[in-house]
């Protein structure tokens, strides 16, 4: 008999809501929603509950923008937007000079930047202040460019984000992959997710995503 | 089958469960991934369907009229300006009693020009004589749709489904998608009683003197009324087949003493049912109007019994009187022994974010002595000029 969302919701209702909400920050044009999506859509063949939405309104190439994840254990009921997440995804550096970049992010959250560069040059840099901050910088788009032969960085940062945090297992990511991609191109991510976790220290933020 | 899946693709899927034979539409964000998904299966043969391109809603609105009328079963979308260029020919569609489905993807109206989410859109064509259902969830998006396709064919009126855009419709969540079978055994093959037959000609939308448009009129108000039946029914008999439920015309849902509720539509049900987990020591019972029209005057009457106060939260409003949900409501507890004292907000326009912290707040304006006729939640006055304080 096949699970039906009833079944999943009954199932999950004596747990203790816990309930992880995650902003990702990129360019028109970088793949944002498909990077929440498909960690949506990752938690979901893990089992979860999960929802993924852009940020509303016109979409434009190139324009600073976000999209938003939340994670959870039960039925997610609200139709809101994140105002306190828990982790930032940053998808270019750029964007470190976008005032208000960090606003509500919750004081122990993490903070996942793609770039090249040192994170206190970063940090000179940044509109708003990034010291105290749960930061790991991790240069998405050389390792995307290496394996991918593009330089997309939305499959390395979820991977990556994945094993700082462990709120989920990489082969749940490796389906949602699969459900999006075939072939040569799921290939190619599905290397890239192995190549990006080895990048960062393994459950660094596993406390903070109470995973 | 449960799917993680953006609402938008949900409804789109749903659209063709219900084997449509024509569909005609003009993009518009936020309707567009609706359509988009339906072309995709229609280019890749997953759906045998006429796709009518057409060069705006007014067409769009005119072939599915035609194909409906014709005797096909005929589905559009739209949102926004796109309703309202439609406008003229909604009326015609539910003035000539023509079944078809109609997926409003909620948003706000220009001008100022806005592309974020209110329900100004479908509220403007409440009087057109169409039933209109609002769902809360994507879920709902899906169950509804295939609902209205039987709905509309039962009762020959058109239905508008009205989706919150974005909110709902670029959304991915989990969602059962039905199966074929289920949906075939649901719903039979549209058989259009006065569908235009070059062997059995007649007409339709003729000139009607004064000697019968009023009849015209009565007969058309009491098809919606009579609608209430079917729009229950079909709640009912999917829940049989799906094991799901939608809300019929109005649901209510808490603590059977609970004095206070929320009358509420659309989207913004599940946020205030999650912010009441988060506050349990203020439990409101949470009424959700799927069905505006028809509007369920008795169903609100009987939520109401033993309620002290009511809150009425909207997310459009009627310039230069107030609520439009809200003055409906006080209208149906006009003559009611003991109605509750009735508060009414909008709230949520041009896509302003309706966050978990607007149930105690709604919950505390209820406190005030003399109740709010209407307002419009959050506006910021400093960012206007003081002649339009």
């Amino acid at each position: 008999m096949e699970q039906t969302l009833a079944d999943r919701t009954a199932a999950s209702a004596s747990q203790p809501a816990r309930l992880t909400e995650i902003r990702i920050h990129g360019r028109g044009g970088q793949g944002n929603i498909v990077a929440a999506y498909v960690l949506a859509q990752a938690a979901f063949e893990q089992g979860r509950f999960a929802q993924a939405f852009p940020s509303f309104g016109p979409e434009r190439r190139g324009a600073p923008v976000s999209s938003y994840v939340r994670l959870a254990n039960r039925a997610i009921q609200r139709h809101c937007q994140v105002l306190s997440p828990d982790f930032l995804i940053i998808q270019s550096q750029g964007l470190l000079h976008v005032a208000g970049l960090t606003a509500g992010l919750k004081p122990d959250g993490g903070i996942l930047i793609n770039s090249a560069r040192e994170l206190p040059e970063l940090e000179a840099e940044a509109a708003d202040s990034l010291e105290g901050r749960n930061v790991i910088v991790f240069g998405a788009d050389a390792l995307a460019t290496e394996i991918l032969g593009k330089p997309l960085p939305n499959t390395a940062l979820l991977a990556a984000f994945l094993a700082l945090t462990g709120l989920l297992p990489l082969d749940a990511l490796e389906k949602a992959l699969a459900r999006r991609f075939k072939d040569e191109t799921l290939e190619r991510n599905l290397a890239l997710v192995r190549a990006a976790a080895s990048e960062v220290p393994a459950g660094l933020w596993r406390v903070a995503a109470h995973a | 089958m449960l799917e993680a899946v953006e609402g938008s693709a949900a409804i789109a899927k749903a659209v063709a469960l219900c084997r449509p034979q024509v569909i005609s539409a003009y993009p518009i964000t936020p309707q567009t991934h609706i359509v988009e998904n339906l072309a995709s299966l229609v280019a890749d043969g997953q759906l045998r369907a006429e796709m009518v391109s057409v060069e705006s809603e007014f067409s769009a609105a005119s072939v599915v009229l035609g194909a409906a009328a014709s005797g096909s079963r005929a589905y559009t979308a739209s949102s926004a300006q796109g309703i309202l260029l439609m406008t003229e020919v909604l009326y015609n569609i539910a003035g000539l009693r023509i079944p078809l489905v109609l997926t409003c993807a909620n948003r706000a109206i220009s001008a100022p020009v806005s592309a974020w989410n209110d329900q100004q859109d479908s509220m403007s064509v409440r009087d057109a004589g169409w039933i209109q259902l609002y769902c809360a969830s994507n879920q709902e998006a899906v169950d509804t749709t295939i609902q209205a396709f039987r709905i509309a064919e039962r009762t020959e009126l058109p239905v508008m489904v009205c989706v919150d855009g974005y909110i709902l419709t670029h959304t991915l969540e989990p969602i059962d998608i039905p199966a074929q079978g289920q949906v075939d055994a649901f719903l039979p093959p549209y058989r259009f009683s006065r569908a235009l037959d070059p062997v059995r000609p007649i007409s339709i939308g003729n000139l009607v003197t004064p000697e019968y448009y009023a009849e015209a009129r009565y007969a058309h108000h009491h098809a919606l009324l009579r609608a209430k039946d079917e729009i229950e029914a079909a709640d009912r008999d999917w829940a049989k087949i799906s094991g799901r439920r939608s809300g019929g015309l109005l649901s209510v849902e808490g603590r059977d003493d609970a004095r206070i509720g929320i009358l509420t539509i659309g989207s913004v049900i599940g946020t205030l049912a999650d912010a009441r987990e988060e506050y349990p020591d203020r439990p409101a019972k949470l009424l959700k109007l799927r069905s505006m029209r028809p509007f369920p005057v008795d169903a609100i009457r009987q939520a109401c019994r033993g309620l002290s106060d009511l809150i009425v939260l909207e997310r459009a409003l009627s310039m230069g009187s107030g609520g439009i949900i809200g003055t409906e409501v006080r209208g149906a507890l006009f003559g009611e022994p003991n109605p509750p004292r009735v508060h009414n907000f909008a709230a949520g326009l041009g896509g302003r974010d309706m966050p978990l912290e607007i149930y105690p707040r709604l919950l505390k304006a209820a406190e005030a002595p003399t109740p709010t006729r209407f307002e419009i939640m959050d506006v910021e006055m400093e960012k206007l000029p003081e002649t339009e304080r």
